[in-house]
């Protein structure tokens, strides 16, 4: 496998290609991700310091903010791979955007629990009226209303077209949450790291943090490319490849006992 | 253009005629689910204008989600709309006529009698001007946003509660901005802002609805 020539990926996007492709990747990805979180937790756990003003309570952090960076990560690049799924018709674009939106949202609802976990030891309450959360929580509805869309329309053409064009609209909300923050004057503290300006906190949480996020990024992949396959296996049914593929599955199983 | 345009118009202000009761029944709904509140709250006149903004502008927003389904079913199903995609004329723009009537059907009458309940929720005067004028710039948006959605539901099963689903997380800055202005009216503080904002959602969405519902029409209809 050449990564670096244009063939490979003009190749990668037709499902015959990408099956076995992921199938190779799942466990690379699966191996990243145990070995950056537990990185990621010793460095946020047991390397970085306490904090001066809020204890160890702010250790929930990172898990918190890679979370929440996730969910809207994986909304763009969700709202990249339906848009491109619309525009050139490719099938696999678009089962990658209806693989994103699960783990989307899961990180979105992480975020949320996680951040009223936060917020009850330093604010007083699990939940406020802040205009972040309140944004995070209509991007969890967004990515519910995506799945519900997609789920409730039978033909996967139309439904792809129709949740492309969904998620585009909704896009809008992403930088609201993102500079929510710095527009109104809120509860929810601004952010810490930027690419422009110096962290505001010691290197290892840094590092933690940033250890955390490359491996939700890992995981995201792994469980996309799962639900990929699956999503592969299920609309390709009737191509010969996928009838090759799985009754060879089957023979070796069989011959295996 | 211009002539097919004021056609359509003139064919959705009879068919509504036509059918009256369809347009009450929205106008019905927003002053039931607004008389439920103190009902449910108890009469204490202070509590109830407190909660006046937030009420009448959920009941407004819930009142134009639920006459979304007509926007675009009936043509569907005797098969105006397949031949309002095929025709000749931009679809963004009759889709735009039809979402101005719905409009005028179903959200003017609720910034019309919009008064009344403020008064019965013991708003005082300025406030309800203040609540006319927010409802008057944002239920345009609810219209104009919720016709993306109806179009993506049309013919889609259980359209009704997925078209909630996928349009309520979009009216969530609409009513945050609109009960915002009256409240700070009522708190005695400048509504500048918000109306900047309600504003800037009613202007957006007139150059990109039409078009998002045209496209959403196309899927539908494929």
């Amino acid at each position: 496998m050449n990564f670096f020539t244009k063939a490979f990926w003009l190749k990668l996007s037709s499902p015959k290609t990408f099956y076995p492709f992921a199938g190779k990747m799942i466990p690379v990805f699966m191996a990243i991700t145990v070995v950056l979180t537990l990185v990621g937790l010793y460095y946020g756990f047991v390397l970085a310091p306490p904090d001066y003003q809020q204890g160890d309570s702010y250790r929930i952090m990172f898990i918190h903010v890679p979370a929440a960076w996730m969910s809207m990560w994986i909304y763009i690049v969700m709202c990249l791979f339906a848009i491109i799924g619309m525009v050139w018709r490719t099938r696999l674009s678009d089962m990658m955007a209806g693989a994103l939106a699960p783990t989307g949202a899961m990180f979105a609802f992480l975020a949320l629990w996680t951040g009223a976990l936060w917020g009850k030891p330093t604010w007083g309450a699990y939940w406020v009226w802040d205009a972040r959360l309140t944004s995070e929580l209509i991007l969890l509805f967004l990515f519910f209303g995506f799945i519900a869309l997609r789920a409730a329309i039978d033909d996967p053409q139309r439904a792809a077209r129709a949740s492309a064009l969904l998620a585009s609209v909704g896009v809008i909300n992403v930088p609201i949450i993102y500079f929510s923050v710095k527009w109104w004057n809120t509860l929810h503290q601004g952010s810490s790291v930027g690419l422009t300006q110096k962290a505001t906190m010691e290197d290892s949480m840094l590092t933690a943090m940033m250890v955390m996020t490359f491996a939700f990024w890992a995981y995201t992949f792994m469980v996309a490319f799962m639900r990929v396959r699956n999503e592969i296996l299920e609309r390709e049914k009737n191509s010969a490849w996928v009838t090759e593929s799985v009754t060879q599955r089957v023979s070796e199983k069989v011959e295996g006992k | 253009m211009i002539e097919v345009f004021r056609w359509l118009i003139w064919r959705e202000l009879a068919l509504a005629l036509r059918r009256k009761a369809e347009v009450l029944t929205a106008l019905l709904f927003f002053v039931i689910v607004v008389s439920l509140f103190p009902l449910g709250i108890g009469p204490e006149i202070d509590t109830l204008r407190e909660i006046a903004p937030g009420v009448l502008w959920v009941a407004a927003l819930l009142a134009s989600m639920l006459s979304l389904n007509r926007l675009f079913a009936d043509d569907y199903v005797d098969g105006t709309l397949e031949q309002l995609v095929i025709s000749s004329q931009p679809l963004a723009l009759l889709v735009f006529g039809k979402i101005l009537i719905h409009w005028v059907l179903t959200g003017l009458p609720l910034v019309l009698i919009s008064p009344i309940l403020g008064m019965q929720l013991g708003m005082d005067m300025d406030s309800i001007i203040i609540l006319m004028l927010t409802l008057l710039v944002g239920t345009p948006v609810l219209s104009l946003i919720g016709a993306v959605g109806a179009g993506l539901t049309l013919g889609v099963r259980g359209g009704g509660v997925l078209l909630s689903l996928l349009i309520l997380p979009l009216y969530i800055p609409v009513l945050i901005f609109g009960a915002g202005a009256v409240e700070s009216a009522q708190a005695g503080l400048g509504v500048e802002a918000h109306f900047s904002l309600l504003g800037a959602f009613l202007i957006g969405s007139l150059i990109l609805a039409p078009v998002g519902a045209a496209a959403a029409l196309r899927i539908s209809l494929d």
